[in-house]
């Protein structure tokens, strides 16, 4: 009974590191083994806290990889002038334990409950919660039809690379690379902003459901450009990470 | 320190969570200032202030202050007309 009154409550855990894998040079994907989580929404977040010798804390949040009923990771960008991510990507391996709380968040969440059509626009690593909610949509068999426009500065910042490029019936994946493109490269290679939603995002008229996540800057111009474009304000969930990260 | 420096809502997520004792991200806010409302996820969030500053994105109204000290957190929601 106990246990269960407590359910409810955000509590500090400890996990333990089952893998380690790198997604990009600067990003890597940390799955955890959880004794006691309560099953996740695709989207949500977690609070990871370090505690330093000398007692000082620090905590960030970050989005959930993986879909309900998968093991759950976190996908982690090394920030050079951060003070978590680089303990994360650098120094943490499999057997490791890692304090953390969650899940957190009910508003920039999908279920195939919320139907669509769903436009997912992802900056960077705003991707991770994204595909949270790709690999939900395919574990559940739903069939809403999704197009996802990803903007990374090169080929090589692309997180889940090899996923993204095999993707599942009714899923259209569209990259634009901002800052360098491989030698024959027929993508879009520009900022995403009205014109290029203009040529990607699904019409208005279809009642789309959009979700946007990365940098604030990012998050600002599409976010802006979907209502513009007749998207209702409350058909576009967004999820700012700041001025970090790279588009 | 401008709008495309902050975070949002959605970044607070635990600590409301801590505060309020549940889900507080998806919950309506409405602005004691301006009437503007809209989900505690999309307002604009400043983690870099002393303490934690959520303010109204559309007159930047401070709506709820956070300051953490001495394990514990003090509340100001004195900008809000309503939340929930």
């Amino acid at each position: 009974m106990a246990r269960a009154a407590l359910r409810g409550r955000l509590t500090w855990q400890v996990a333990r590191v089952s893998a380690v894998s790198g997604e990009t040079a600067a990003v890597k994907t940390i799955t955890l083994d959880m004794p006691d989580w309560p099953e996740h929404q695709a989207g949500q977040h977690l609070d990871v806290r370090l505690t330093a010798e000398d007692g000082y804390v620090a905590e960030r949040s970050y989005s959930i990889a993986s879909a309900p009923g998968e093991p759950v990771a976190i996908t982690v960008e090394r920030l050079d002038d951060g003070e978590v991510s680089p303990y994360l990507t650098d120094e943490l391996r499999p057997g490791d334990d890692l304090e953390l709380r969650g899940p957190i968040g009910g508003y920039f969440v999908w279920g195939p409950g919320d139907g669509g059509p769903l436009l997912l626009l992802a900056g960077g690593s705003g991707i991770v919660p994204l595909r949270a909610i790709l690999r939900h949509r395919e574990r559940t068999g739903s069939e809403v039809p999704v197009r996802l426009l990803y903007s990374s500065r090169s080929l090589d910042d692309v997180i889940y690379q090899g996923e993204l490029g095999r993707p599942a019936a009714g899923v259209e994946v569209i990259h634009t690379l901002t800052r360098h493109q491989p030698a024959g490269w027929a993508g879009y290679a520009r900022r995403v902003d009205a014109a290029l939603l203009g040529e990607v995002a699904w019409p208005a008229a279809a009642m789309p459901l959009a979700y946007v996540c990365g940098p604030t800057s990012f998050v600002e111009a599409a976010s802006q450009a979907l209502v513009q474009a007749g998207y209702p304000p409350l058909r576009v969930k967004t999820e700012r990470f700041g001025a970090t990260g790279g588009t | 320190m401008d709008v495309l420096d902050a975070l949002d809502g959605n970044a607070i997520g635990g600590l409301l969570h801590e505060v309020f004792g549940t889900e507080m991200t998806g919950a309506g806010s409405v602005c004691g200032h301006c009437g503007d409302a809209r989900p505690v996820a999309e307002l604009v969030v400043y983690l870099q202030a002393p303490g934690t500053v959520v303010r109204c994105r559309t007159c930047a109204n401070v709506l709820m202050a956070f300051v953490r000290a001495h394990g514990r957190t003090c509340v100001d929601l004195q900008g809000l007309a309503a939340l929930g």
